[in-house]
């Protein structure tokens, strides 16, 4: 019943090619076509898009908040970035003696003399030592950003705080979040972050081989991601959502806790955005502070918009989009690139509020328009007469 | 007493940054009693509602549903699953959804997040969402977008949505602004068809539309209860028609 809706046939027949294209033609342009033929895809280029997909995955997660629950948040890097830093720590315990130090700690633990405070343990701090566990790793990229949206989410939601006022304090907190961040003594790496990886589960992160998993893995998590939304929009919760963004009010005094359906969206995004951002550090090669910059968001808030908020196949064009044209744009010009971007959310959301996604749908009215007007003078050339007369000749 | 009151206001107070918006109100309704409350604006009666249905707390004084349930230490979604619905002055329905969808949000079965995870539309719930549309007259528009219907079948489907929640003592704003004079008949009769299945608090200017519905009329004026009777009775007393004559924005020709 709500099934037509949200996926016409042309969308799932786009989908289906998206999908393929990306898990099967993409990694098999790279593996098995030889670098000197033009069909080759270069393992700089399959990072390039794994990175595009890890971006999609942050874009439904901000869709999954502002589209369908109405909740602007202009923090959802944050949670991209806590999850980075959460795989990240795990690859810098694997890089071992290989650094410039060529020590047991990772670089900035030496440089900043961390032996001398943590000798307890050699100079790792505490907090770092499970984190030479992938799978406590793994576990700490879900579970220390919904801890957070969870915390965060319940003191802002049982204050009722709504609207801009909600934005703004997603905003400040990602901004808190990356000034300590940047503290040397907070010991994530201060402002150079974690980087330098060298291994990841025991293979070298930079072999084509593991590119292409790490490529795989984004695509299956975008896969992943996107299947759980569209089902979340079928259900009486994905109703809820939506009816929580369009009369609070009114499902409130219909005998809902909407603080806790708001709480519920807030940790699953915060966890989808989290997820995207741990497979994003991997192919990048780096996580700083910067990721978690108040712009970073806004950023990936126009990539929603831009593709079509309220939509699922529009937030993952608007941040493949985007990201592709800032890639080309930064590449061959890159001082226009912030005026590129800002013009684009301006036209977008003047001309095409709808996004992407709207385009077509866009269209369609503007020629039930042009032909309305038109069939509407229409009787006034030929008239009634006339076309009984052409009617009437062989 | 052997009767017992629905709801029972004693002793209220609330003041809003100085203003006393609600003094000593002492209020006390029958269960299936039809009660139209009118009054100046700034009378109060639009903030008694949200003292009722728990958006704001009172400074002083007890609000109590049925025996013995104490309405001003619980929040409105708890006020509302005791059965306490309400309608706000502008129509607040779901646009983006069907009308059927709205009715079916309105059900009181499922209201917990893992509950509305993984729950489905059950032939009952189908049967009853279709009976509703049938009462409010919305059954041919089971399947369009509430956003758009016309403003009176945004009212009555927002009445349908209360009485799918099952709603005991229903709380109805201004049911008729904004409305045509056959619209607002009609919505008499759905009214008046609702009482003693349900009890009824209904706040309206519209006079013709209150000696329509209104078996027992209570004035409201300055945050406290000035009379209560019969519209006839209401009409003639003087305290009434001085304070609405005294003021000049309201319907003094109604009277």
């Amino acid at each position: 019943m709500t099934m037509k809706r949200f996926l016409s046939k042309a969308e799932m027949a786009g989908l289906t090619v998206g999908f393929i294209l990306v898990l099967v033609v993409l990694p098999a342009l790279n593996a098995f076509v030889p670098s000197s033929s033009p069909f080759h895809v270069t393992d700089f280029a399959l990072s390039l898009c794994g990175k595009y997909l890890c971006y999609a995955v942050l874009a439904l997660s901000i869709d999954l908040l502002w589209g369908y629950t109405g909740l602007l948040s202009l923090g959802q890097c944050l949670f991209f970035a806590l999850g980075g830093y959460a795989l990240g720590m795990y690859l810098m315990l694997m890089i071992g003696p290989r650094g410039q130090y060529h020590a047991a700690l990772p670089d900035f633990m030496v440089f900043l003399e961390f032996p001398k405070r943590f000798p307890a343990t050699g100079g790792l701090p505490p907090h770092w030592v499970p984190f030479r566990h992938f799978w406590f790793a793994a576990a700490a990229v879900v579970w220390v950003p919904a801890l957070v949206a969870l915390v965060f989410g319940f003191l802002a939601f049982r204050s009722r705080i709504k609207g801009v006022y909600f934005s703004i304090l997603t905003q400040a907190l990602t901004y808190a979040a990356c000034l300590m961040f940047f503290r040397n003594d907070f010991t994530f790496g201060g402002n150079n972050g974690l980087t330098d990886f060298k291994d990841i589960l025991g293979h070298d992160i930079n072999a084509p081989a593991t590119r292409r998993a790490l490529f795989l893995a984004s695509g299956l998590l975008l896969l992943a991601a996107y299947a759980l939304c569209r089902w979340l929009t079928t259900t009486r919760f994905g109703k809820i959502q939506r009816a929580i963004r369009d009369s609070e009010n009114r499902v409130l005094f219909s005998g809902y806790a909407t603080a806790h359906f708001k709480l519920f969206v807030f940790v699953l995004a915060a966890v989808l955005a989290s997820l995207g951002g741990a497979l994003f550090v991997p192919q990048v090669g780096i996580i700083n502070p910067s990721e978690m910059a108040p712009d970073k968001s806004i950023e990936a808030v126009v990539w929603v918009s831009v593709g079509g908020r309220g939509t699922l196949v529009g937030p993952i064009l608007g941040a493949v989009g985007v990201n592709w044209l800032k890639s080309f744009v930064t590449h061959s010009a890159p001082e226009y690139w912030l005026y590129i971007l800002g013009g684009l959310f301006i036209v977008m959301t003047l001309f095409f509020p709808k996004g992407i996604v709207g385009i077509p749908e866009q269209v369609r009215a503007l020629r039930r328009r042009w032909l309305s007007t038109r069939t509407g003078a229409a009787p006034v050339e030929p008239g009634p007469a006339a076309i009984a007369h052409s009617k009437a000749e062989p | 007493m052997a009767k017992e009151f629905i709801l029972t206001l004693e002793g209220v107070n609330k003041t809003f940054d100085g203003f006393q918006a609600i003094s000593d109100l002492n209020f006390y309704m029958d269960a299936g009693e039809l009660r139209t409350i009118i009054g100046p604006n700034g009378a109060g009666k639009s903030t008694m509602l949200d003292l009722i249905t728990g958006r704001t707390r009172p400074d002083s004084g007890t609000i109590e549903f049925g025996k013995a349930t104490d309405l001003t230490r619980l929040n409105e979604y708890q006020i509302n699953r005791l059965g306490i619905g309400r309608k706000f002055q502008t129509p607040s329905v779901y646009t983006d959804h069907t009308v059927f969808e709205n009715i079916l949000l309105s059900l009181p079965d499922t209201r917990s997040v893992l509950g509305t995870l993984f729950s489905r539309v059950t032939p009952r719930q189908r049967e009853r969402i279709h009976g509703i549309l049938t009462l409010i007259g919305l059954e041919e528009k089971a399947e369009s977008k509430a956003g758009a219907l016309a403003h009176g079948q945004k009212q009555w489907l927002e009445i349908g949505m209360l009485l799918a929640q099952n709603a005991k003592l229903l709380l109805v704003d201004e049911p008729a602004a904004g409305m045509t004079d056959e619209e607002t008949e009609r919505t008499g009769e759905l009214l008046l068809s609702l009482a003693g299945r349900h009890s009824l608090i209904v706040i309206e200017h519209d006079m013709a539309f209150v000696r329509q519905i209104a078996s027992k009329v209570t004035v409201l004026h300055q945050g406290s209860i000035l009379c209560e009777g019969t519209v006839e009775e209401v009409q003639n007393n003087e305290k009434v028609v001085e304070v609405y004559l005294g003021r000049k924005h309201e319907p003094k020709r109604h009277l």
